[in-house]
């Protein structure tokens, strides 16, 4: 081959050098959002209760057995997307899954509580987002699986469909269930 | 009923696109007509389907049919119409379905206008065009299908992007879109080109025009994107240097360059591998384009699932486009022979090193977007590149470009004379150093950076002038045989002068408003008052009122100049109720020399951030880029480019094609 020959070949060899890249930036959570509250104590928050004969949630709630907390609002619609999977996930009694309801009307809020379904075992209700800042909350949907000393281990960004609930977050319970 | 029907006629499209790329091609192989002439009724199809489930969609928009998923998660019911419609493309899905369909457009387009080309030549430029097809539209059925329902029917929907809902913003994506996807079409011709083993002075002419379409609405579409953030985003900046708008501009430079490396192929039959390389790489960058900003490695998206899948297919999109189209031009460019050789000083030399700023820039662009993803992948920690690495690398490559511009057109062809160009650019030279003598002395005490800015808008201006003056033989010889050779310039030649003159204009106006701009930000109560630039802003009332789907807090300013009230501004700042997001919308009063540009931002305890700018020079740009673009159509309505090539030049194409097999 040529000096000539190669000088064709190059703009071929730049792109898939190039293209190694994005696949591998592909394969990287983009969205990975390096909560530096991963492995930190859950944060000190009392918050009060949404619907009337469901708690709210706070700090001392957490601690003793794995929980999952399940960021949402009426307003969110990949929220309605998920709901159903965090729904039948609270019904099979694996771990308790409490509802963090974010910037939300309290009256859309139940609503859409009711026609959706409702099997949280605590709803805290958090108007101002304030709560959900400390948790590093970027957006609806978020869910965040607290380990047995009451540390958040795990944050899910975006809706969790059943693949992601069957082939990662289960797993992660099951471990964190284990340890 | 109607999703189903948009959904079923969009599985339609992707059967007949797959026939457009397979028949076609195997007939120009072959030599078989009637496989060719498939080509053309094929595209009609492709597009009419197409336009069917763009048609169901915004259909489903207008209705607010919200059991589409698509419609509940961009639209509302309380939306006025406009932003139903543009909320049609105002997302992933619905942005896609657009791309397809502009993509038939052209597909439709070069069938009707590509009459005098090559039936070879034909069925393969639409072939191509439907392997394009192919791909988008499998994307869109496999991984975004805009017509995907939501069980239970919620009552109503999340609202389109507030930022979104806006006139500028609405037309910008289709602008933007059309011109992505026009390169398409420069990409097919060269593919083609490939594959035939030819490359001529009439193929330059064909492709001349496609490209130039695709740069008009490129043009457009990204000033329009930076009207409106000049405008909503309420800073007063204009360009961010952000992956989404690099991921526009660097088509916009390489397509740039292939349209003045056409000329060369045209006028001189030299050059050839590397228009079709810059043809090729036009439309790459394009792809590269939505990928970056449709996969999100590089943005994300918060609100809306990313899906490593899109981003997957995508990749294998570029993989088998930009790849695929290299290796054919690893492979055939070789032996494609060039033509008439030059003098580094000559046009073809200007034309040269036009061709070579414009792709070092567009490097330049390509480098600073994909750095924080090779960071990122090589484990070095995320950074994020922005304006201070542009100004540093972009901006110099910028000032030889102009200089060159002034010049190239005043050199002949073959061998330049650079004496006598000087010679004749002298009145030039003279009229821009008064021109930046007046600006120093209107901009003491400012930025002194921005003389050199002026100074480089002022002699392109002045240069364009001049070269528009000694051809039409002004002043030498009457007035009257002036304007009659003005009148019987070729309308290509026209473009140039007012295309140049355009740019110009947006250097000048970049300068003032990036180098001369000022601001105040303070607090302000009612009645109170703040100099800025010489005038004098009064903050008469803040009210509080409510649009169609949004609160209003408007604010009143009362503006002086010399003592007499000079204009009143009322800025908004907007609370969208379904997303609870705020925008401001700046109030701007424009005159020929300036902008003045008020922002209201939050409120406490009767106090107001206001944040008030001078903006010298800003209309500038737009005028600019507007005079851009007319000498684009001025360029396109040139006549050789609708009657197509002569017949001179068939003889030399065929003893190429005889050579090249």
């Amino acid at each position: 081959m040529t000096f000539r020959h190669f000088l064709y070949l190059l703009p071929l060899l730049v792109f898939l050098g190039i293209s190694i890249y994005f696949a591998i930036g592909l394969g990287k959570d983009p969205r990975e959002i390096p909560s530096a509250l991963i492995d930190k104590p859950v944060p000190q928050f009392e918050l009060p209760l949404l619907v009337e004969d469901l708690p709210g949630l706070a700090t001392a709630d957490f601690g003793g057995e794995v929980a999952m907390v399940n960021v949402f609002a009426s307003w969110c619609i990949p929220c309605r997307i998920e709901h159903p999977v965090i729904t039948r996930l609270a019904d099979e009694g694996i771990l308790p899954v409490y509802g963090l309801n974010w910037k939300d009307e309290k009256e859309d809020a139940r609503a859409w509580l009711n026609e959706l379904g409702n099997s949280y075992t605590r709803i805290g209700w958090d108007l101002s987002g304030r709560v959900g800042i400390d948790w590093g909350v970027y957006g609806v949907p978020e869910t965040y699986i607290v380990g047995k000393q009451g540390r958040i281990r795990y944050k899910h960004v975006g809706p969790i469909s059943r693949e992601a609930l069957n082939e990662t977050i289960l797993p992660i319970i099951r471990e964190l269930q284990a340890e | 009923m109607i999703a189903e029907l948009g959904h079923f006629a969009l599985v339609l499209t992707l059967m007949v696109a797959l026939a457009q790329s397979i028949v076609p091609m195997v007939g120009a192989a072959r030599g078989d007509l009637r496989m060719m002439a498939m080509a053309g009724p094929a595209a009609s199809a492709q597009f009419a389907l197409v336009l069917v489930a763009f048609g169901a969609l915004t259909y489903s928009y207008v209705v607010s049919d919200f059991s589409v998923y698509n419609v509940v998660s961009n639209s509302n019911s309380l939306q006025p119409m406009l932003y139903k419609v543009s909320g049609v493309w105002g997302n992933h899905e619905g942005s896609i379905l657009l791309w397809v369909l502009i993509l038939a457009l052209y597909g439709v387009l070069v069938a009707m206008f590509g009459g005098n080309l090559p039936p070879t030549l034909k069925a393969r430029v639409l072939a191509v065009q439907g392997i394009i097809a192919v791909g988008f539209s499998a994307f869109l059925l496999l991984t975004s299908n805009p017509f995907e329902r939501v069980f239970p029917v919620p009552v109503d929907g999340n609202d389109l992007n507030p930022l979104l809902q806006d006139p500028g913003l609405a037309f910008h994506p289709p602008m933007l879109y059309a011109g992505y996807v026009g390169l398409s079409t420069a990409f097919s011709f060269a593919v083609a080109a490939l594959i035939e083993g030819k490359v001529d002075a009439a193929w330059a002419r064909w492709v001349r025009p496609w490209t130039l379409v695709a740069w008009i609405f490129l043009t457009a579409g990204i000033v329009l994107g930076s009207w409106w953030a000049y405008y909503e985003l309420g800073w007063g900046g204009f360009w961010f240097w952000d992956p989404v708008e690099n991921a526009s501009f660097m088509p916009w430079l390489v397509a740039t360059a292939l349209l003045h490396s056409a000329i060369v192929v045209e006028k001189r039959d030299t050059l050839k591998s590397w228009t079709i390389l810059l043809a090729i790489i036009g439309f790459s960058l394009s792809l590269i384009g939505t990928f970056l900003v449709r996969s999100g490695v590089l943005t994300s998206v918060h609100a809306f699932a990313t899906d490593p899948q899109r981003g997957l297919f995508i990749l294998l999109l570029l993989v088998v486009a930009i790849g695929g189209s290299l290796a054919l031009f690893a492979w055939r460019a070789p032996a494609m022979k060039g033509g008439g050789l030059f003098q580094p000083i000559s046009r073809e030399g200007g034309l040269v090193l036009n061709n070579l700023l414009l792709s070092t820039a567009a490097v330049t662009v390509l480098l600073g977007t994909l750095y924080p993803l090779f960071l990122d992948v090589l484990e070095l920690g995320k950074v994020s590149v922005g304006a201070p690495f542009f100004n540093a690398t972009f901006v110099p490559l910028m000032f030889p470009l102009i200089v060159v511009a002034g010049f190239g057109p005043m050199l002949a062809w073959k061998r330049g004379d650079l004496a006598g160009a000087l010679q004749r650019l002298k009145v030039a030279a003279l009229a821009t150093l008064a021109i930046v003598g007046v600006a120093a002395w209107l901009s003491w005490g400012l930025k002194a950076v921005g003389v050199a800015g002026i100074a480089l808008a002022a002699w392109l201006a002045c240069a364009t002038l001049a070269e528009f003056a000694n051809r039409i033989n002004l002043g030498r010889g009457s007035l009257f045989n002036s304007l009659r050779r003005a009148r019987g310039l070729p309308r290509s030649s026209w473009g140039m002068t007012v295309t140049h003159f355009g740019l110009a204009v947006i250097i000048a106006g970049i300068t003032g408003a990036s180098l001369w701009r000022t601001e105040a930000i303070q607090e302000m109560k009612i009645g109170e008052s703040v100099d800025v630039a010489g005038y004098n802003y009064t903050l008469d009332k803040v009210e509080n009122l409510r649009g169609p789907n949004y609160f209003v807090e408007r604010g009143t300013f009362t503006v002086r100049h010399d003592g007499k009230v000079y204009t009143v501004m009322e800025p908004e700042k907007r609370k969208y109720f379904v997303q609870q997001r705020e925008t401001t919308e700046a109030a701007i009063y424009t005159t020929f020399m300036k902008d003045l540009y008020v922002v209201l931002g939050d409120g406490k305890d009767g106090a107001w951030v206001t944040r008030i700018y001078h903006n010298p020079l800003v209309p500038w740009m737009w005028m600019g880029a507007l005079i851009m673009v007319l000498g684009g159509a001025l360029s396109l309505s040139d006549r050789r480019l609708r009657v197509g090539a002569p017949k001179r030049h068939a003889a030399p194409a065929m003893a190429q094609l005889a050579g090249a097999e």
